[in-house]
């Protein structure tokens, strides 16, 4: 890939993000308590959890938007609560990150905001630029809004170009919060799939925040499930049918249409079991 | 308390400003970009209240030279000295203060709240270099430059009001206006605009910069910035004609 080549390659061997212990308070209120994970390269790693459980608070550690009170995060086996300001911004340019809000710059038009991380860190030529910007807004679905404000566009599509700024040089870990809440279904399904096609694409260390239910049966990878600012549970996206833990379960199966759902795939897979004898292992 | 977690913030703020910019380009665009913002942005209301208060001062100091002992032409000399010691460099600045200053902050809180300054720093660039720098460098350029400006201006409003009320004549403006000039006030008060131009910029930044909540805190700080860098302003002006112009 043309665009790979000016991002400074690093030597690291085993990618992924691990974070361990990380604490954080807000005054009073503890927002992360004792939480721990790994976020697995080449993969979609998903957080889940209810409103206010301590998502976006977790995801801003991790970057280190915000400072943790206590804990160790490493990327790629290097500690990045002990870098220095100098090497957070070298790893920073590998890092794409979709804001809950957006954050698209509104004094630019879509295009320049797509643009900007390549007028900033490449040495493309304008044409290469512009290029590459229609090539990651299509890949959005996002045309013929090139030359409009962010105040002109809808929040669907504001997160849709935030995605488009977040992707544009390639980075080798994408923070996604709530990509798609604000989206409809289908174009949902369309961020979903082009989110976990460059993941594995390009052997991204993805991290998404999310409540979408069909996101997580989509393209939940690693699953790390919060509950008031706590580590409540993780697994995959088989593993979260199966799963016996009540939180996990009000939490994710809320409908009644879902819990019939999980009904049946639980009795689906039962009936298979019963064959195979080995439903234990899975029902663990 | 606050004062000094504020202002050791602020230093540091100051401190982090200078790093080597990731792209020089977008850098110097960005400072372009400022420049024409800040200075041209601000011509206008400097040409009208600079024309206006020389225009004044003539007036005013011809009511009050009723002697007639008094040559005219003094008038036309307390103007240019006046003009060019204190209205021209400090009340365009507190005036620019509002201006400029609202400006900044706003941007600035506009750019945090809404998670902006964030983006920039996860794309690994250095927000304070890239967007609070060029803003006081610009403000530096840009800031003495209207200042002459506006010395030119009131006097030239001083003329135009004095000869026009029938004060004094234009020749007696002019004379007066060369005997006894010192290009020394001219330093001070390029001096002191330089001075009036990092406080009227750099505290509004701060404001903005660090601010916390949403857009009614955006509101607040912009406000609070002006009140703040206004009276640092007359502060550092005291100081500065204490120390530079001390006749004693
Ligand atoms: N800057 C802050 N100062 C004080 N409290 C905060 C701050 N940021 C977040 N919180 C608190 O931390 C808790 C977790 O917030 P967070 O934004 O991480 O939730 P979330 O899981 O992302 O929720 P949502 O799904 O609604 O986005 C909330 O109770 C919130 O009030
Ligand atoms: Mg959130």
């Amino acid at each position: 890939m043309y665009f790979h080549n000016y991002i400074q390659q690093n030597t690291y061997t085993n990618n992924m993000i691990e974070f361990k212990n990380i604490f954080k308070q807000f005054d009073e209120k503890i927002v992360l308590n004792d939480v721990s994970h790994r976020m697995e390269t080449g993969m979609c790693n998903l957080i889940i959890g209810t409103s206010g459980s301590g998502k976006t608070v977790l995801q801003k550690c991790l970057v280190g938007l915000i400072e943790p009170d206590k804990g160790e995060i490493d990327y790629d086996g290097n500690s990045f609560t002990d870098m220095s300001e100098e090497e957070r911004k070298l790893l920073r340019q590998q890092i794409g990150m979709l804001f809950q809000g957006s954050a698209l710059f509104d004094s630019m038009t879509v295009e320049q905001n797509v643009m900007f991380p390549l007028d900033m860190f490449s040495k493309l030529n304008g044409t290469e630029k512009l290029k590459r910007v229609n090539e990651v807004l299509e890949r959005v679905n996002l045309v013929d809004a090139n030359k409009k404000f962010p105040a002109e566009i809808s929040g669907g599509m504001k997160k849709r170009v935030g995605i488009a700024r977040a992707i544009v040089l390639n980075p080798k870990y994408l923070f996604c919060d709530e990509p798609n809440s604000g989206l409809d279904p289908q174009t949902s399904m369309v961020i979903d799939k082009l989110i976990y096609d460059i993941t594995k694409e390009f052997n991204m260390t993805t991290v998404i925040n999310t409540h979408d239910m069909n996101s997580v049966m989509e393209i939940g990878e690693n699953i790390l499930y919060m509950y008031m600012g706590q580590h409540e549970w993780s697994g995959n996206k088989q593993e979260i049918i199966f799963s016996k833990n009540e939180r996990l379960n009000s939490f994710i199966f809320a409908s009644e249409f879902l819990k019939d759902a999980k009904d049946m795939r639980m009795l689906e897979a039962k009936g298979k079991m019963d064959n195979d004898r080995n439903m234990d292992e899975l029902l663990k | 308390m606050t004062f000094f977690t504020d202002f050791g913030r602020y230093l540091l703020m100051l401190k982090g400003m200078f790093s080597k910019p990731e792209n020089h380009k977008m850098y110097w665009k960005e400072f372009m970009h400022q420049c024409s913002d800040i200075g041209i942005g601000s011509l206008g209301i400097v040409t009208i209240i600079s024309f206006f208060i020389g225009a004044v001062s003539a007036v005013q100091t011809a009511y009050q030279l009723v002697s007639p002992i008094i040559p005219k032409e003094t008038i036309a000399q307390i103007v240019r000295d006046t003009v060019i010691l204190e209205f021209a460099p400090t009340l365009v600045c507190i005036v620019l203060a509002g201006v400029i200053g609202s400006k900044i902050a706003s941007e600035l809180g506009n750019m945090r709240v809404s998670e902006q300054i964030d983006a920039l720093e996860i794309m690994g660039i250095n927000t304070r270099a890239y967007l609070v720098m060029p803003k006081i460098a610009a403000s530096l350029v840009t800031i003495p430059m209207l200042v002459v400006v506006s010395m030119v201006l009131g006097i030239l409003g001083g003329r135009i009001a004095g000869v026009a009320s029938g004060i004094l004549s234009p020749e007696q403006f002019n004379k007066g206006l060369l005997s006894n000039f010192v290009p020394y006030n001219v330093t001070f008060a390029l001096i002191k605009s330089y001075t009036f131009a990092f406080i009227i910029s750099s505290i509004p930044a701060y404001f903005g910069y660090y601010v916390k909540g949403g857009a009614l805190e955006i509101g607040r700080s912009s406000t609070k910035s002006v009140v703040v860098s206004c009276i640092m302003l007359l502060l550092a002006d005291y100081v500065l004609t204490q120390v530079l112009l001390n006749p004693a």
